[in-house]
Parts: structure tokens; C-alpha cells; sequence
């Protein structure tokens, strides 16, 4: 199977999901790989920051440097992934570029690795970068594109512009020579329409605001931004309105009411009637939040751009919630 | 089978003069920085005389403490009660400036000039990983140095690596003796090519390896920057030692801050045992956003069941008379008001206040409990009498209002049973976390609805931190 089979409507394939910490992007961007591998495609997911979350969500072994299968999506597709070790990377570009083996080696050895890829800026996110890039322009033999897509969870929205820039920043000191033109191979991937970069957020004020100031960084700097993806959406059950009325005129109906489901008396004072305050007050907090969920979906879809909506999984994230994940940003036409 | 963890006292923390500084760190997301400023804020107004240095505040939260511009220098924050005799000094880490500090006072005028216009240097500073943890420590150690403030609270950088700091100076140890560097020194010394004679066979092999690689023109500006650098690498690694030890010392106290999810708690697991391993002394967990419910003797699973007996019952009270709304048909819904309300309702939120008493209070509708209980058991309510007093049928109708009270009800309950859900979850997380670590003292804190962005807020978190006992599990 291949790209070529499919006539592709979306011609993204490079997908970068980043999100403030704690927004669940790890898990939206396993949920997206698998979504994009319905109908018989191929998947690449890219781990960059050797937290080993996609391990842990996939329920199997620390990934190795090395891509492999790691889930198959009824119909015949398939998810790879990649945990991506900075230090590996560039042996690895090493050898391919330059068929440095031996010499490759004892630069490792000299901790001139180590230098490059801790000390010298840019150079170890130029690495992480530049193989997601490679993953999606690579061919097999016949021609065919090895992965139809490749998803990166990529590093937090407040570092995201600088990680993806930083091709812009090597070329900056590198002014010409191999290290340069690599550096230019991959921004013009990264700002091309193959690539989009999604950002996960939850309906609360400082992820929402990250949101807004990362768009705007995005923008500014020329990449390519894809949708926004709301997570952890809890459903609205009582908004304001419902709140107040019981709060009012309607406390002794409702406490007559939890009396008749067998929760205690009814009369003031009795069972049913103090259960009214404690419930009411979780309920305000819950209306509380309808209403700051309210203003934050405004001001996501104030960006102009696509919104997915994925719903809280009451119990984390587990294989099987993750491919509900998957099939709810299918229906919302999230395809290859 | 009750657990209890050994409780944080925040306050004894605080208020001891043998703690000096505080380090907050966790992953991202968890109120990090909010902790941090909460504590600053709390010691303050308890009698220190403290400062703040924060990473990376969210913009409101930082406006709340009167940073508005990120200038590398602690300034005093407005609006705190200095009654105790404390007062709080805040500052956001500005990290380019800070590396560019160094330079500045480590330099003579000409290499500094030299090393601050050398291009990778200006990558360095403005953008590796790690620069941010070694900057904050760098400031730390300043900080403590000027002996201004008797308690330094330090947020650290929301990264995984947030514990890089602990590194730098071994990192900084093992980069400069590391050959590597001898290597891109040598011909830098020795003047440039000349120098690449002295290089043995294989040595020259690498370095002509590396100029295929990387070019010529970048080795020979690393090499100009390590050769520049070369003279202030040993003040830099004497500085990240002695802040190393600083952070060892007995006025040290580390916060490790989570949420009660499992996500951060396998975090703060790694933190107390990193923690534990560099010697590093741990205050306790500071756990974030922890639920509870004042009906917890309510199950989920009956409150769910009693809700869906509800939703059953309006429903067959709706076919029977195709009207279910009892005592409330005559509500005919207003939509401007409405949205008044519901305007009223949103600036409500930023001042969490109760809702029902403003709104009438403001309105001057109160009115008479008209509610079909009689009015002489009311003093048999226990609480929150504000809202029965002005309980206000006369008041306006709410789309809500209009909803049949067997609906209100189950949607009470299926709050309760989501809340009870949470709370049970978030039990069990905890008592993971507390059967590795048992011996981790723990400040819980709960959840507030909204961000916090204002001192006001600020002050409610530190209430809630020094108030944190943990719940028996």
C-alpha cells in the first residue's frame, strides 16, 4: 500500500502535534497516527523528547531507535514508530550522507556526539527534525512512499516555533557547506504544504491562551499551521441557568425529587434537602467552568482555523480508548 | 485499610528563618509557577522578606505580581499586606541576559565583545536546551549572593530536563574535559592551521571528517568560541558547583509539585527519587488540583441509579401530560435578560463568588421565600441561607427554571457521580505514588474552577496549600 493509491484530498504529511503541558498531545498524536492509517495506510509516529509516553500508550516495551510496527488499524493499515535518540540520529545522518563508519565512531568516542548534540544549539533539533523529514520523502524501491504519513509529537507549544526554526538558525551559522544545505532541505519541508503543525489544547484559560500566542508564533514565522485539536472535553450536563434555578426557587422541588429517588426525606433539614447545598456547589463549579469553556471556545475559533473536539476518556488513556480517540477525529474528517 | 501520608506543614516550611530557599519543580502543567508565586506570596505576608523568580509565567499570572516586562531584575510586588514586616520581590528569568551577564563580568571588554558577537554563541545563549535550567540556577546563586531577601522561591523550567540544573555542572565538568574540546582548541592556540600539525594521525582524520561534515567556516567559529570561552569556563563551573552545594544545603528545601493524575505523578516519582540520589533535600509533594466532595457518603453508582430513576420518571411524567414543568409554567423566557444574566453570570466567575445571592443582591429583587415549605423551618437549614432568604421566584425566569425538577435533580447527580468518579481516581494515583514513597510528606491542595490571576487568588492557593492535609485514602 501506498500514497499513490489513495487520491489524497489533504496533501499534509508531515503532521507536527504540539500542546502545553499536560493537554494529552502525546495521546492525540497516537490517536491522529492511527486515524491516518485507516483504509489500508502506513504510519510513522515520532517520538522526540525520549519521554517514552508512546510506549506506555501503546502498552508495550520502551520504543528503540529503530521504527517498528506498533499497531494495526482494522482494514489493513499500520502505525510504525520511532523514538528518536538525538546522538543515534546523527551517527545515523553521518552514515548516510557520508559513509563516515569508522570515522562516525570515533567522533562518538572523542565526545564530539555529546558536543554536538547537547552543547552545540540547534544541531540536535536540526537531527530530529531532519529524520521526521527524511521518514517523509523516503521511497522504497519501487518508487512507492515508505509511510502515506508521519506524525511527530513534537515538544511543547512554548518551545514548538524555536524547534521547528531552528533549521532557519543552523543555517544562520552554518552560512554554506553540508550541514547548511540539509538545513535548508528540511525548512523547505517544514514550510511547505506537505507539512502542518496542530496544536492540543484543553478548554481552560492558560492552555487556550498558549494556544493563541503559539498560533501567532507559528504565523510570524512562516510555518504552516494545521487545526486545533480541543481535548479532554467533559459534557455539559447543568449550565448557569439550571444552577441558579435550583439555588432559587426551585431548591425544595429538587430536594423533593432526590427524595422520591430514595436519597432520604424531602422536609427541611431532612436527607434529601442537605444533599441540595453539596451537590449544588459541585454543580456551580461545574457551571463555573461551562462558562470559561465558553469564552475559550470562542476564542480558539476566533483563530479561523479547523477544531477537532475529542472527549475525556473518565478513566485515562488506554488502547481501546485510544482508538475511540482515533475513530472520533475519523468522523470529524480527520483522513488520510 | 486507611492511608496517611506524613502531612506537609507549609507554614512551618515558610515561617522557619533556616529556609532560604525553596525550589518548586514538576512537569509542566501542573501550577508550577502558581505554587511558586502562592509561597512567595504567603511567606511575604507572613513576615519574610521574600522573592520570586519565575520562568516563563503565564501573562496574567505574571500582570497579577506587577511583572510586566521581562527585565531580569526582581521588583516589589503592589498589594501585599506588609503588616508582618515582609514584603515580595518577583522577577521573571530573562536567560540571554543573564548568560549575557556573565560574559559581561567574567570577560575582559574585547573577548566579551568578541564572544557575545560570535554567532554561536548568540544560538547558545538565546536557545539550547538546558541554557534555561543552568540560567535559572546561575540567577539563583546571584540572588542569594546579594543577601537581600531572607527566602528565594525558584519555579523551574516546565521541561522534562527541569532537573538539568542538577547536571550543569557535571555536564560542564565532563564538556571542558572532555577531548573533543582539547581537540577544537589546540589548533585555535596553536594559530589556526598551523596548529593542526601538532595533531596526530587520526586527530586530523577527525577534523577533516568534521569539516565535511559541518564546513570549515562553522569548526573554525566554534573553535574561536571555545577559545574565548576558555578563560571563563573554569568561573562558570566553580559557580555551578557552588550552586550545586548551595542546593544540597540544610536552608534548602525542594517542592516537588504534581497533580493528582498519573501522567505527573510518574513524574514527581522520577523528581523524588532524582532528588534522593543527588542528595538534594525534599520538603514534601505539593499535589495540585485534588478533588473532593462535601457528599462523598453518596456513591456514584447510587447516584447515578437514583439519576436515571429520575430521568425515567420525567420522562413518563412528560408523555403522561406533555408538560412536566411544575409550578413554573407561566415562566416565559426573556432572552435579554437572559443574556444579562448569563453577562452577569461571566464577570461572577472572575470574582468566584456565589452566584444565586449576588445576582438577586444586585438586582434588589429579594423577595419573600415563596417556596412551598413553610417559613418557620427555616432555621432548621444548616446552610447557605443567603440563597433560600432571597430565593427569588419573583425574579426573573431562567431556561433552567423551566426544566421539570426531576431533570435538575439527576443532573445534580450525574455531577456528583463524575466528581465521585474523579475523586476515586485520583485516590487511587495518589496511593500508587504513596506506597513507593511513602515517606514523602504531602500538601494537598484543591482544585479551584478556574486560572488564577490575581493576588487574591494567589492568597487562596496559599490558604489552601497551608491547609493541605492529606485526606486518609
Amino acid at each position: 500500500m501506498s500514497a499513490q493509491q489513495h487520491a489524497a484530498p489533504d496533501p499534509t504529511r508531515l503532521h507536527i502535534v504540539t500542546g502545553k503541558g499536560g493537554t494529552g498531545k502525546t495521546t492525540v498524536a497516537a490517536a491522529l497516527a492511527l486515524a491516518l492509517a485507516a483504509e489500508g495506510r502506513r504510519t510513522l509516529l515520532v517520538e522526540v523528547e525520549g519521554r517514552g509516553g508512546i510506549a506506555q500508550l501503546f502498552e508495550t516495551a520502551p520504543l528503540p531507535y529503530e521504527e517498528r510496527r506498533i499497531a494495526v488499524v482494522p482494514g489493513g493499515g499500520e502505525v510504525h514508530a520511532l523514538a528518536i535518540d538525538p546522538e543515534l540520529a546523527l551517527l545515523d545522518y553521518l552514515e548516510m550522507f557520508y559513509k563516515l563508519g569508522r570515522a562516525g565512531r570515533a567522533l562518538k568516542k572523542l565526545g564530539a556526539v555529546d558536543f554536538a548534540t547537547t552543547i552545540a544549539p540547534g544541531l540536535r533539533d536540526v537531527l530530529l527534525t531532519g529524520k521526521a523529514c527524511e521518514a517523509v520523502r523516503r521511497k522504497d524501491k519501487a518508487g512507492w512512499r515508505v509511510y502515506d504519513a508521519v506524525v511527530m509529537d513534537a515538544p511543547p507549544t512554548g518551545r514548538i516555533t524555536r524547534f521547528l526554526n531552528v533549521n532557519d538558525e543552523v543555517a544562520g551559522l552554518a552560512r554554506f557547506g553540508p550541514i547548511y544545505n540539509q538545513a535548508q532541505a528540511v525548512m523547505r519541508v517544514l514550510k511547505s504544504a506537505e507539512t502542518a503543525v496542530h496544536l492540543v489544547t484543553l478548554l481552560e484559560e492558560m492552555p487556550v491562551q498558549e494556544t493563541v500566542d503559539g498560533v501567532a508564533e507559528l504565523r510570524a514565522a512562516g510555518l504552516p499551521v494545521g487545526a486545533v485539536v480541543v481535548n479532554m472535553l467533559r459534557p455539559v450536563v447543568l449550565d448557569d441557568e439550571a444552577v441558579r434555578a435550583v439555588a432559587e426557587d426551585r431548591r425544595a422541588d429538587v430536594a423533593k425529587a432526590l427524595s422520591q429517588a430514595g436519597l432520604g426525606g424531602a422536609r427541611r433539614g431532612g436527607h434529601a434537602e442537605r444533599l441540595v447545598d453539596p451537590l449544588l456547589e459541585q454543580a456551580r463549579e461545574h457551571a463555573e467552568r461551562v462558562a470559561l469553556e465558553r469564552r475559550g471556545r470562542a476564542e480558539i475559533a476566533a483563530l479561523g482555523l479547523p477544531v477537532h473536539e475529542l472527549g475525556l476518556l473518565g478513566d485515562g488513556v488506554d488502547l481501546g480508548g485510544l482508538y475511540r480517540l482515533a475513530e472520533s477525529l475519523r468522523t470529524q474528517g480527520v483522513r488520510g | 485499610m486507611s492511608w496517611q501520608p506524613p502531612a506537609l506543614d507549609v507554614d512551618a516550611l515558610l515561617d522557619d528563618p533556616d529556609t532560604r530557599i525553596v525550589v518548586c519543580c514538576g512537569s509542566g502543567g501542573v501550577g508550577k509557577t502558581t505554587t511558586a508565586a502562592a509561597l512567595g506570596l504567603r511567606a511575604a505576608e507572613r513576615g519574610r522578606a521574600a522573592v520570586v523568580l519565575t520562568i516563563d509565567p503565564a501573562r496574567r499570572l505574571a500582570q497579577s505580581m506587577g511583572l510586566t516586562e521581562l527585565d531580569n531584575t526582581p521588583r516589589r510586588v503592589p498589594g501585599i499586606d506588609e503588616s508582618a514586616g515582609g514584603r515580595l520581590d518577583a522577577m521573571m528569568l530573562d536567560m540571554k541576559r543573564t548568560f549575557d551577564d556573565v560574559v559581561l563580568a567574567n570577560a575582559d571588554p574585547a573577548r566579551a565583545r568578541a564572544i557575545l558577537e560570535n554567532p554561536f554563541y548568540q544560538s547558545l545563549s538565546a536557545g539550547f536546551a538546558g541554557t534555561q535550567e543552568y540560567m535559572a540556577m546561575e540567577k539563583l546563586g546571584q540572588l542569594r549572593a546579594r543577601d537581600e531577601w531572607d527566602l528565594i522561591i525558584v519555579d523551574t523550567p516546565p521541561s522534562r530536563s527541569a532537573l538539568d540544573f542538577l547536571d550543569a555542572p557535571k555536564r560542564l565538568g565532563s564538556f571542558l574535559d572532555g577531548r573533543f574540546i582539547k581537540l577544537l582548541m589546540a589548533p585555535a592556540k596553536a594559530g589556526g592551521r598551523a596548529g593542526m600539525m601538532f595533531l596526530n594521525a587520526g586527530m586530523s582524520m577527525m577534523t577533516g571528517a568534521l569539516n565535511k561534515v559541518v564546513g570549515a567556516h562553522l569548526l573554525k567559529d566554534v573553535q574561536t568560541f571555545v577559545a574565548a570561552m576558555d578563560t571563563m569556563f573554569g568561573g562558570f563551573r566553580k559557580r555551578a558547583d557552588a550552586t550545586y552545594r548551595l542546593l544540597q544545603a540544610p536552608g534548602t528545601a525542594f517542592l516537588v509539585v504534581a497533580a493528582p493524575e498519573r501522567d505527573a505523578l510518574r513524574e514527581a516519582s522520577y523528581f523524588v527519587e532524582r532528588l534522593a540520589a543527588e542528595r538534594m533535600p525534599l520538603a514534601g509533594l505539593v499535589l495540585n488540583r485534588v478533588h473532593g466532595s462535601e457528599a462523598a457518603r453518596l456513591t456514584a453508582e447510587r447516584a447515578l441509579a437514583a439519576a436515571e430513576a429520575l430521568e425515567e420518571s420525567a420522562e413518563e411524567l412528560s408523555d403522561a401530560t406533555g408538560d412536566v414543568a411544575d409550578g413554573d409554567t407561566d415562566d416565559a423566557v426573556d432572552d435579554a435578560t437572559t443574556d444579562a444574566a448569563t453577562d452577569a453570570m461571566d464577570d461572577a466567575v472572575d470574582h468566584v463568588t456565589v452566584v444565586g445571592a449576588e445576582e438577586n443582591g444586585a438586582d434588589g429583587t429579594d423577595t419573600p421565600d415563596s417556596s412551598d415549605v413553610p417559613d418557620t423551618e427555616d432555621v432548621t437549614v444548616p446552610q447557605q441561607p443567603s440563597a433560600d432568604v432571597e430565593s427569588a421566584s419573583a425574579y426573573d425566569p431562567e431556561p433552567g427554571a423551566d426544566l421539570p425538577a426531576e431533570l435538575l435533580a439527576a443532573g445534580l447527580l450525574r455531577l456528583h457521580a463524575e466528581r465521585m468518579q474523579v475523586v476515586a481516581r485520583e485516590r487511587r494515583t495518589r496511593e500508587r505514588f504513596a506506597s513507593v514513597h511513602p515517606d514523602v510528606a504531602v500538601a494537598e491542595v484543591a482544585a479551584l474552577p478556574g486560572d488564577v490571576h490575581d493576588l487574591e487568588g494567589l492568597r487562596e492557593v496559599g490558604e489552601r496549600l497551608a491547609d493541605g492535609q492529606p485526606t486518609a485514602a
